[in-house]
């Protein structure tokens, strides 16, 4: 079967062609590119990609406004139907403006814009996102973001915990998260959001190809399926 | 008719720039200021058909977020 992953494009999105390209290095197949004022997504799609950037200027707040595009209600209604739904940085934000993942993704704590490759840990390795890391595994990814900084109440924080939705941990102090969250999953766990860029770690030229087992997992889980 | 709508973090949350900006005053010699907690104002021009209902809704669905923040409505007679 061919693998049909989407990446959506914002006004303000930048990192839509890395987030492209990455899916692409790893399956072999073209990504399909979708413009947010589309109403409709592609027919049968096995993984939609939200990407960073900075959708809509930032305006309001991080991707409140790209949470409200056209396209989003698609892809709402995708997530609800089990399509894996990934967004990074900028695309975290989104899933969590539209209410597909919990939480928010408040002004770092330290006030600045925080862009460095951190260390990270594989929390849950039995997702379809995730299922080709080892829990406790140790990556390094690259963060680029000014508003990474997770946010939720300590029961949504503890429910997250205690069903194993905490997909990614910090090891380092980075930008305030709560518990250093830096990706969760969505009850289904079909949605992950996440600050760090796997799609800029896929391969050793980039400094690290850790990121990479993330794209090969997402795909692997659907063959498989 | 203008409605004015101010955007707070809820109590509790952590207040970054509110924090940063303490410290500024602080800097300048202003003294006696405990705590600085910064938000957003958003003023709408609306005609008499807008309910406080619609208003309600407009800062849930959109213009607050309400995992970390509060809102008011205000109506401003002209």
């Amino acid at each position: 079967m061919t693998f049909r992953g989407a990446v959506i494009t914002f006004p303000g999105s930048n990192c839509d062609r890395d987030l492209a390209v990455g899916l692409e290095k790893v399956s072999g197949v073209p990504t399909i590119r979708v413009w947010h004022g589309d109403t409709d997504l592609p027919e049968k799609l096995d993984f939609i990609g939200i990407p960073g950037g900075f959708s809509y200027g930032d305006y309001l707040r991080s991707g409140a406004m790209a949470a409200k595009s056209p396209i989003m209600q698609a892809v709402i209604a995708a997530a609800g139907r089990g399509v894996p739904v990934f967004g990074v940085c900028n695309g975290f934000q989104v899933l969590t403006e539209a209410g597909l993942l919990p939480g928010a993704l408040m002004r770092n704590a330290g006030l600045e814009f925080v862009c460095r490759t951190v260390p990270l840990r594989v929390e849950n390795s039995q997702s379809l996102f995730t299922s080709g890391y080892e829990t406790g595994q140790e990556l390094r990814i690259p963060v680029a973001h000014h508003d990474g900084n997770y946010f939720a109440d300590e029961a949504t924080l503890d429910r997250l915990e205690g069903e194993g939705r905490v997909a990614f941990r910090y090891l380092d102090e980075v930008n305030g998260s709560q518990r250093r969250i830096a990706g969760i999953l969505n009850e289904a766990g079909n949605v992950l959001g996440m600050m760090p860029h796997p799609e800029r770690a896929i391969e050793d030229e980039l400094g690290s190809s850790d990121g990479r087992a993330l794209f090969e997992s997402a795909i692997r889980s659907l063959v498989e399926a | 008719m203008k409605v004015r709508i101010a955007v707070s973090l809820k109590p509790g949350v952590l207040d970054p720039q509110g924090r940063a900006i303490h410290h500024a005053l602080e800097g300048l010699g202003f003294s006696g200021v405990g705590d600085v907690r910064a938000g957003r104002l958003i003023e709408l021009e609306v005609d008499e058909t807008v309910t406080d209902a619609a208003l309600d809704e407009m800062c849930k669905k959109l213009l607050a977020n309400m995992v970390i923040e509060n809102y008011r409505v205000e109506r401003i007679a002209q």
